[in-house]
């Protein structure tokens, strides 16, 4: 076997590898601190595979090109940070009811609003589910080293295609911007999911077949014509005043996420089997938790973390099961408590519940937990 | 985590920290056996401002990617001395370009001052290679990286046009550390 080439990779860089790797072929976007490096490598590595780059006039512009290119076939993306996460929200929820793959990456910065454009921050969380209105699911993933940038990305890709739906790639400016090592990965490394293309005759075919939970969705420009709009619709994709299709469709975009949950979710586990005190965190704030539950066990404490890297769905059959066996779960997490309060959601108060917040632009230090932990023995 | 080695350049933005930093890393982990973690922090301008860079070092696994206890700080600046020699361990070194840090900290860490950038301006005409000295520098003084490593990192970084003149560089840099120590 050949021996696979490692390279010192920034997190941004570790990005554009995982898209290209899943196949992304179409970017459009905006760029922005501390995404921008995503911008650059993607107008560098695209047009070399046939694929097109385009930097758009805004944000918006940005999400609504790449939902254009992902019909008309081509694997799409965008990248961003809170401030044009924002901005995008319109066309997050457009692809959610249009059923439009699509992968927004969002490098977390403090904010509200222009915020602190080179400090890390990761109080997008809400946003990534709740920023678009109206019921919708999401998905986001939570990738918590350089390597895992690039096979979490890939996965971003995967999901999107295989649920016909916008999926978001959350980390924070540490990781955007930091180096690792990182091996790049051959063919067959990483599986690669592609869209399910129709079967039927173009003149049978419904973007959104009843027929399914999840249709096949035929590229635009491939003979079989069809509408999209942000309105409630029918089968067929027009528009439509029907109650009852408008409930069973409303329900079974949530329904699609919902019922796969399983396979959706992806959790790491360290030190929980024996721990009385455990953390939940993600991103650089993960590796801050994983230096204090090492330093916590040399000194004879039982903690553990548990690091979701599927943020939406909440992974809450792993909270809930978690609750029953420590006496607190301690949240970290570099906003004001918003990772907090699904978490003690699931708990239902079967555990103390404690956040651990910080937004002064600096990370959440392994110490601060450490520190935190030791109240609770 | 003994086995953590945490080095710190610093200095005003546009003086190659944040590569020296990159160079440093990609010696211990790409042409060396370790693994190495390199991240940085900076303002919104591209030029000035006090800039930093920090590589962690180890055989295992590095959790939290930035300084706790740092083993080794180069200061360019007198500015970037002031704002981040705190973290220094005691113990550990601070490496100071002698003509731009005149107030040199006091602490239980190992003051070097040498002319930096004077010696890129001097001896090889362009003070834009005094990173790459202080690259040389700092792998001579702590061991942690080997010449032949950081050596291949940094060709493999730079145009072929300046490949003696780092070469040189670097060289000036492993020579003056090592009468220093």
């Amino acid at each position: 076997m050949a021996e696979k080439k490692k390279k010192l990779l920034q997190g941004n860089e570790a990005c554009v590898e995982g898209a290209i790797y899943a196949g992304c072929r179409f970017y459009a976007g905006y760029p922005i601190t501390p995404s921008t490096e995503i911008a650059e490598g993607m107008s560098v590595r695209l047009p070399k595979l046939g694929g097109k780059f385009i930097q758009m006039e805004d944000e918006i512009g940005g999400i609504a090109a790449a939902l254009g290119g992902s019909l008309a076939g081509l694997k799409s993306m965008t990248a961003t940070s809170g401030p044009g996460f924002s901005l995008k929200q319109e066309c997050i929820g457009y692809a959610c009811l249009a059923e439009i793959p699509l992968v927004i990456v969002d490098v977390m910065r403090g904010g509200p609003s222009t915020g602190y454009p080179t400090g890390p921050s990761q109080s997008d969380i809400m946003q990534a589910k709740w920023g678009t209105h109206g019921d919708h699911p999401a998905i986001a993933l939570t990738p918590s080293t350089v390597p895992e940038i690039l096979s979490e990305t890939v996965r971003a890709f995967n999901l999107a295609e295989q649920f016909r739906t916008p999926v978001m790639v959350l980390y924070d400016e540490i990781l955007g911007h930091m180096r690792e090592p990182v091996t790049i990965p051959g063919p067959g490394d990483f599986a690669v999911e592609d869209r399910a293309k129709p079967t039927c005759k173009p003149e049978e075919y419904h973007p959104y077949d009843d027929k399914f939970l999840i249709a096949p969705l035929a590229p635009f420009g491939s003979g079989y014509r069809f509408h999209v709009t942000g309105l409630n619709h029918k089968q067929d994709g027009f528009p439509t005043n029907d109650s009852k299709v408008i409930r069973e469709n409303n329900e079974r975009i949530m329904r699609k996420v919902h019922v796969n949950r399983e396979s959706i979710w992806k959790n790491e586990e360290v030190m929980l089997d024996d721990a009385e005190v455990a953390i939940f965190t993600i991103g650089s704030t993960a590796r801050s938790a994983r230096f204090a539950v090492n330093e916590l066990r040399k000194s004879g404490v039982k903690a553990g973390l548990l690091r979701p890297l599927t943020i939406w769905p909440f992974p809450d059959k792993a909270v809930a099961e978690l609750s029953t066996r420590v006496k607190a779960i301690i949240v970290p997490e570099m906003n004001l408590g918003q990772m907090t309060l699904e978490v003690e959601r699931c708990a239902k108060g079967r555990c103390e519940v404690e956040g651990l917040y910080r937004v002064d632009g600096e990370p959440i230090t392994p110490s601060q937990i450490f520190h935190e932990v030791r109240k609770y023995l | 985590m003994s086995d953590r080695y945490e080095i710190r350049f610093s200095g005003s933005g546009g003086q190659g920290m944040i590569l020296a930093g990159i160079i440093m890393a990609e010696a211990a982990a790409i042409y060396g056996d370790k693994n190495a973690v390199q991240s940085q922090s900076y303002g919104p301008e591209s030029r000035g401002g006090a800039s930093k860079a920090e590589v962690i070092i180890s055989h295992g696994p590095i959790d939290y990617p930035k300084a706790t206890a740092i083993d080794c700080m180069l200061a360019m600046t007198q500015e970037s001395c002031t704002k981040y020699h705190g973290d220094i361990k005691s113990g550990g070194i601070l490496l100071v370009d002698s003509e731009e840090v005149k107030t040199v900290p006091q602490g239980a860490f190992k003051v070097l001052s040498f002319p930096i950038i004077g010696t890129a301006r001097e001896e090889l005409g362009k003070t834009i290679v005094a990173n790459i000295i202080s690259l040389g520098m700092i792998a001579e003084l702590t061991g942690v990286v080997t010449h032949e490593a950081v050596e291949k990192a940094v060709l493999s970084r730079v145009p072929p046009a300046f490949l003696e003149l780092n070469k040189k560089a670097l060289q000036i840099g492993f020579e003056s550390a090592a009468k220093l120590k």
